[in-house]
């Protein structure tokens, strides 16, 4: 039982926070709150991802030692081409060099999901920016950032817009 | 017609179509925010949604005459599974040539609205973001990867947010209708990736294709399962599918009329076809969970979306907000479609979404019109146009009479095909819902013609009548379509049928 809870333990703090985020951003009145809600849910979304990329004793995915390719003239065009039929050639064939990738999934941590994640952070920026300014314009044209309020504030005002066109249509009949 | 296009476009157009579809108007949308005059701005658009919009018909021609009916193109030489792929078959080609035709005809029609609604040091910038709405919405559809996916969709979505938002100058309503999409959008973008990081931990790839090859052996694999009903929330939020469409009416009723008719013509019908792209071609629909996703789930939330929100919208009395409702109604027929899991189903699915782009643009400009005109939305400020006005009020009878599904129009053909499809699977029943649903769109489409034709106008002193002629001819090339294809509905319904085939052949698009 323990070991089932502690094995996973990166997904429960996972499932925890992205709920809490959850929670935040339906429950909340408060329109910063809700933006935070939502920043803590997409932050965890990368917490996700990363811990996906975690090989059990694996490495930061940076090569190293005898792993480092020497990029000597840094071949460009046709000669890089080259290189990388070879290593797929070599791949296929399944020698030496094969045996050697296959072992470095398990030295390194897969690097693509940190890589994901970094697309997704800008994307969290530029949504967080965009939500806060619309904040602040929330804020100038109603003076107010909680959503109960601003729901009250439009409920009056289409209420009073809807007795002046009564009054205008019972003026115009008359 | 496509024969002629492919024969005329030169060696590079044909070989980079799928990246410049895209590329065009994302290269242009910053430049367009340093241009400092609206009107310039406005020409710049209309060209590059051109320009894509004639990429967009070069890539249907190209997979129409390839033989496994796919173009695929590798972004920066990466082989497919490793790199990102642009993957284009009758599917995508179908949604693309929507969505640029849409984009042309909505950006020409735009400017007199902006000029109305928007105020002068913002329009530059406006197109800019419209056209980074564009780049999106076509990256979306064209993309064969699917964290590429994501994050065009995001694109297109964080523009959309600002283009809701810019709606304020003229109601202030706005601003919190675009905050409440921005919450409900990034949720369903985030339920997106979390899908999508099941989907990568089970299958170890990103390319749809490839996870598809990978997915019939890992069907009882828990993960797998996780992630299609984090990706179906997810997309499902997007296309508002009901019930998560709360964010819909508002961003529809207060965005500027230009934004509302751009969107409710693309932004939900990209987003479905995601969600067909992965029920159907990620995804299998023969494996059990998504069987029952569909009796379960999608054939109840689309016939109560085409009943409920019918409903809804015959109590509105602005007329936006009957034309949005009516919108989360015409997904509920789309999903319906869908949800029937056989080809006929999806192609009356596709077909009714052609459609509906076309008749809902429709309806969304003539409303532009009178908002020029007239300022007003309600259906009071609809009384007695039909005489001051009376062009943009028949292309909006016609295309409002598409939307009810009268016969001789292109709503008709896509709800009969909607029908055979039920009925081969023994759904009289659904049928029976289908029509009722219709004859609720008779009453709130015929709440506005009734006040529109043969009430006396509110305010005779308005002397300003029709709307302007960049408006009027937009106008009628999609209401005069609503015709044509209402009574020779080859054209479409061969793309939706085709389109269908090639959301089903996990071959052809492998």
């Amino acid at each position: 039982m323990m070991e089932f809870l502690l094995e996973r333990a990166n997904y429960w703090v996972v499932i925890v926070l992205m709920m809490i985020g959850l929670y935040i951003t339906f429950a909340s009145q408060n329109l910063i709150k809700r933006m935070v809600g939502l920043g803590l849910f997409q932050t965890t979304i990368c917490l996700f991802y990363v811990t996906l990329g975690k090989v059990s004793g694996g490495t930061a995915p940076i090569l190293f030692g005898p792993d480092a390719v020497e990029h000597h003239a840094a071949p460009h065009g046709p000669e890089a081409e080259t290189t990388h039929a070879a290593l797929d050639a070599a791949f296929a064939a399944g020698g030496e060099p094969a045996g050697r990738f296959a072992e470095l999934a398990n030295t390194y941590s897969n690097p693509l999901p940190h890589v994901l994640m970094l697309t997704a952070i800008v994307v969290g920026v530029a949504t967080l920016s965009v939500g806060l300014a619309l904040v602040v314009r929330i804020r100038e044209a109603y003076g107010t950032i909680e959503g109960d309020e601003i729901n009250e504030i439009d409920l009056e005002t289409a209420l009073a817009q809807h007795a002046e066109a009564e009054k205008a249509a019972s003026e115009a009949a008359a | 017609m496509i024969d002629a296009i492919l024969n005329a476009a030169p060696a590079w157009a044909l070989t980079h179509a799928a990246p410049l579809l895209v590329m065009v108007p994302l290269f242009l949308a910053p430049m367009l925010a340093l241009v400092p005059s609206g009107r310039i701005a406005w020409l710049i658009a209309v060209i590059a949604t051109a320009v894509s919009f004639c990429f967009s018909l070069v890539l249907l021609g190209l997979v129409q005459t390839s033989p496994i009916g796919v173009v695929s193109y590798e972004i920066g030489r990466w082989p497919v599974p490793i790199g990102i792929e642009f993957r284009v078959d009758a599917l995508n080609a179908m949604i693309l040539l929507l969505v640029t035709v849409i984009g042309l005809l909505a950006s020409v029609f735009s400017w007199p609205t902006v000029v109305a609604e928007i105020p002068k040091p913002k329009r530059a910038l406006f197109y800019s973001a419209f056209l980074v709405c564009f780049a999106g919405l076509n990256g979306v559809a064209i993309t064969g990867d699917a964290f590429n996916l994501f994050v065009f969709l995001e694109i297109s979505s964080i523009s959309t947010y600002v283009l809701v938002a810019l709606g304020a100058g003229r109601d202030r309503r706005a601003l919190p209708a675009a905050f409440n999409y921005l919450i409900m959008g990034t949720i369903g973008a985030s339920f997106y990736i979390v899908g999508i990081g099941f989907l990568y931990a089970a299958t170890g790839t990103l390319n749809m294709g490839d996870i598809a090859s990978r997915l019939p052996e890992l069907a009882g694999h828990r993960s797998v399962q996780a992630g299609f009903a984090f990706i179906l929330v997810g997309l499902g939020l997007k296309a508002a599918m009901w019930p998560l469409h709360q964010w819909l009416p508002n961003a529809y009723s207060y965005s500027p009329s230009f934004v509302t008719m751009f969107l409710s013509a693309t932004a939900t019908k990209v987003a479905l076809y995601a969600l067909i792209r992965f029920l159907f071609t990620v995804f299998r629909p023969d494996f059990a969970f998504e069987l029952s996703a569909f009796t379960g789930i999608l054939m109840p939330l689309g016939i109560a979306a085409m009943l409920i929100c019918s409903f809804q919208a015959v109590f509105q009395t602005d007329v936006r907000r009957i034309l949005a409702y009516s919108s989360v109604a015409q997904v509920g027929y789309m999903i319906l479609g869908v949800s029937l899991g056989t080809t006929e189903g999806l192609s009356a699915g596709l077909f009714h979404l052609l459609n509906h782009a076309m008749m809902k643009g429709a309806l969304f400009m003539a409303v532009a019109g009178v908002v020029l005109t007239y300022q007003g939305t309600t259906i009071r400020d609809f009384a007695g146009l039909g005489r001051s006005a009376p062009w943009t009020m028949t292309a909006f009878a016609i295309a409002g009479l598409s939307l009810i599904g009268v016969p001789l129009t292109a709503g008709f053909q896509s709800k009969l095909q909607l029908g055979f499809a039920l009925f081969d699977q023994g759904l009289w029943w659904a049928v029976g819902l289908l029509v009722f649903s219709s004859i609720l769109a008779v009453i709130y489409i015929g709440r506005v013609l009734e006040a529109v034709f043969f009430q006396p106008p509110v305010n005779p002193r308005k002397t300003r009548k029709e709307a302007p002629v960049l408006l009027l001819v937009p106008l009628w090339i999609l209401a005069l379509a609503n015709i044509y294809f209402g009574i020779a509905a080859d054209v479409p319904f061969n793309l939706a049928r085709d389109a269908a085939a090639a959301a089903f052949g996990v071959e052809a698009f492998r």
